[in-house]
């Protein structure tokens, strides 16, 4: 719904290969180094980014994604400063989407309305809730169609055809595939139902479809690039922030190059 | 939201919401078997045989009815209302989670689920599920965090001589908030054969629903028994909440009884200022564990770990239904401290002979301060919802007594 979005997509479409969506925890490992790792990503080759909004109970995230939360909520990480980041992020790029992405509780304190209105000023494009199914629209999903971000909804191999057409209705942007049964960052997907499960939902939806969950390598990305429209990888570089940390947990001159340099790495794989 | 209903039993509504609570705040893969679990929930509801099963088992294994007990000591050194005890401890098991257990499991069988998780606090659901895992022959694995397997390791043994696996959660504060993440988790990763046994009145709709219902057996009973003994029904009813299962078991097929005062006792651990895990008096609402309610949390929204001297009430979260009675101002929700418990504990035992667990020891506290505000004709009602076998370790450990 936000034109950077559907630019985005339709420049991608013309170049005829798929996106690179890039998740990181906002605040993590610190504030000053979170932004540096953000600033690089779209040189790196990023062309979305999924900003993480840190939450202590993330329930549908493996222990990478949970640890990283966690590092940035003991560095001070708020929803004030999420979206501090994501506004000096746009300072500097007015073309790359990014795409909020975490748990309702932090939202909902944070007051809906104010909470849509800030993370548009700040310049958001759309929204992951995980806990958000459709059948709790009303929550935040339709408000935030109503603010002009697009609400960006998870379909998983559960995702039955009886169900796809709720799942789907008030989706925008992109659809965000699950490539597996279970947590973020554990089980690498199966390329072959993968592949299937996208073709059956692209019966429902003329929205681009991006698959994450699991995704590791250059070589996995490719394979899932020949049939989706978008690769998302987010465990990968959490972990790669966690290792390039000193003995007490500080973030080193390697961390934003650590990032960095895998995304390039998997960019290549999605590029080719 | 201030207009009194006609009833108070009708909830949830179609959408799973108490009032404002509830709901099915849920990752999307687990919700087609959250739309199956509650038809097939409606149906066993409608099955005469599901019922008969499950009031047989509840007959012959579990050992209902529990007694209803005049505590005549007690009584009389409070010098107030007459107190009964509803012993939910004299359950096999030793607490009123087998209740529920049961019901679940039958249904877990109706569906075809060969695989049972839970999490626990305390220790004693998971027992429960063990236990009764153990008695139709189906596997079970219980998530319980790291520092409680630490505190409560005669439960820890039970579960593992029923069958169990027993899994540490050892992520956040390692406590019952973590084990229910890890039990979400697994059920993400194995739903399509796994049934998530859930052990209080929250999570996604069905869960509060459906086991307040089967909790219900406890507030039914004590009807029939009051009725009998004192040809009347009681004038109030006090029992303890971390999540609020047995709470709700007895409160709820008294909530239309307006004349019937009904307190909910949360643990306040260190007090109110400090330390505690009393959700209602102490949090505000928010979303957690598939259910809006009333959470313990920080101003951003991030969760804080509850304290309490009870393992099995130190949830930072309550069910939703009770959120709703709150609000409603149907239940009063007050709260006593790790030492009221523990003094409450001891004279308990010496009083009446009866070694309760700590969760009701809270109950029983307040009960010490309400019972002596009544008149001698009162008749109050304390779910006595565990036995302190498991907690005799704790309680040494605070009295400097060594085992």
């Amino acid at each position: 719904m936000t034109a950077r979005m559907d630019d985005k997509f339709a420049a991608l479409k013309k170049q005829g290969r798929a996106a690179l969506v890039t998740f990181v925890t906002a605040g993590d490992p610190d504030a000053a180094t979170s932004l540096k790792i953000v600033e690089g990503l779209p040189k790196a080759g990023a062309d979305i980014i999924e900003l993480g909004m840190p939450f202590t109970d993330p329930m549908a995230d493996g222990p990478a994604i949970q640890e990283a939360g966690l590092r940035a909520l003991r560095a001070g990480a708020t929803m004030k400063t999420t979206l501090k980041l994501l506004k000096a992020f746009r300072a500097k790029d007015k073309t790359t989407p990014v795409v909020l992405m975490g748990y309702y509780n932090p939202i909902y304190v944070y007051g809906v309305e104010k909470f849509l209105k800030d993370a548009k000023a700040a310049g958001c494009d759309g929204l992951i809730v995980v806990d958000l199914p459709p059948e709790e629209d009303s929550e935040l999903c339709i408000p935030a169609m109503e603010a002009g971000l697009n609400f960006i909804r998870l379909a998983t191999p559960t995702t039955d055809d009886a169900r796809a057409p709720a799942v789907f209705k008030h989706t925008s942007g992109f659809v965000y595939y699950v490539s597996v049964l279970g947590i973020t960052g554990t089980k690498a997907p199966d390329l072959k139902s993968v592949a299937a499960n996208v073709k059956r939902l692209k019966k429902h939806t003329s929205l681009p479809i991006c698959v994450g969950f699991g995704v590791k390598t250059a070589e996995q990305a490719r394979a899932i690039a020949q049939n989706a429209d978008g690769v998302v990888v987010g465990s990968a570089l959490v972990s790669a922030v966690e290792k390039s940390l000193d003995k007490k947990g500080k973030p080193t001159a390697s961390t934003p190059k650590a990032v960095h340099k895998l995304v390039a790495k998997i960019a290549k794989g999605v590029r080719t | 939201m201030t207009t009194e209903p006609n009833s108070y039993r009708t909830g949830p509504d179609e959408k799973g919401l108490f009032g404002i609570y509830g709901g099915r705040f849920v990752a999307e893969t687990l919700m087609p078997l959250i739309l199956q679990l509650e038809q097939a929930y409606k149906a066993a509801k409608a099955d005469r045989s599901f019922q008969d099963e499950l009031d047989y088992l509840l007959e012959h294994y579990v050992g209902r009815p529990s007694p209803l007990y005049f505590a005549k000591r007690l009584t009389e050194h409070l010098g107030g209302a007459k107190v009964y005890f509803k012993r939910d401890e004299l359950n096999h098991t030793g607490a009123h989670k087998i209740n529920n257990v049961l019901g679940q499991i039958l249904l877990a069988r109706r569906m075809g689920k060969k695989r049972i998780i839970a999490e626990t606090g305390a220790g004693q659901h998971g027992v429960a599920t063990a236990t009764a895992c153990a008695l139709f022959g189906l596997k079970c694995v219980v998530y319980m965090g790291e520092v409680d397997i630490e505190r409560q390791k005669p439960n820890v043994f039970r579960m593992k001589l029923l069958g169990a696996e027993v899994v540490p959660a050892k992520s956040g504060s390692r406590t019952l908030k973590d084990a229910l993440n890890e039990a979400l988790r697994d059920w993400v990763a194995n739903v399509e054969d796994t049934f998530y046994c859930i052990g209080t009145v929250a999570g996604p709709h069905p869960y509060p629903e459906m086991v307040r219902d089967f909790q219900c057996v406890i507030g039914n009973e004590t009807r029939h028994q009051m009725m009998r003994q004192e040809g009347r029904l009681p004038d109030s009813l006090v029992a303890a909440i971390g999540g609020g299962s047995n709470a709700m078991g007895l409160f709820h097929p008294f909530l239309d009884d307006k004349d019937v005062e009904i307190y909910g006792v949360e643990a306040a651990g260190h007090g109110l200022k400090k330390k505690h895990a009393a959700s209602i008096t102490g949090g505000k609402p928010g979303v957690l564990h598939g259910n809006r309610t009333y959470l313990l949390m920080d101003e951003d929204g991030q969760i804080t770990e509850g304290h309490s001297i009870s393992a099995g009430l130190d949830y930072p979260g309550i069910g939703p239904e009770h959120a709703w009675l709150h609000d409603m101002k149907r239940v009063n929700y007050v709260s006593a401290t790790d030492k009221e418990a523990l003094a409450a504990f001891q004279l308990c035992c010496k009083l009446e002979g009866i070694i309760p667990a700590l969760e009701p020891s809270h109950a029983l506290a307040h009960v010490m301060k309400l019972a002596p505000q009544k008149p001698k004709d009162h008749l109050m009602v304390m779910n006595l919802c565990g036995r302190g076998d498991k907690d005799i370790f704790t309680v040494a450990d605070i009295l400097g007594v060594k085992l």
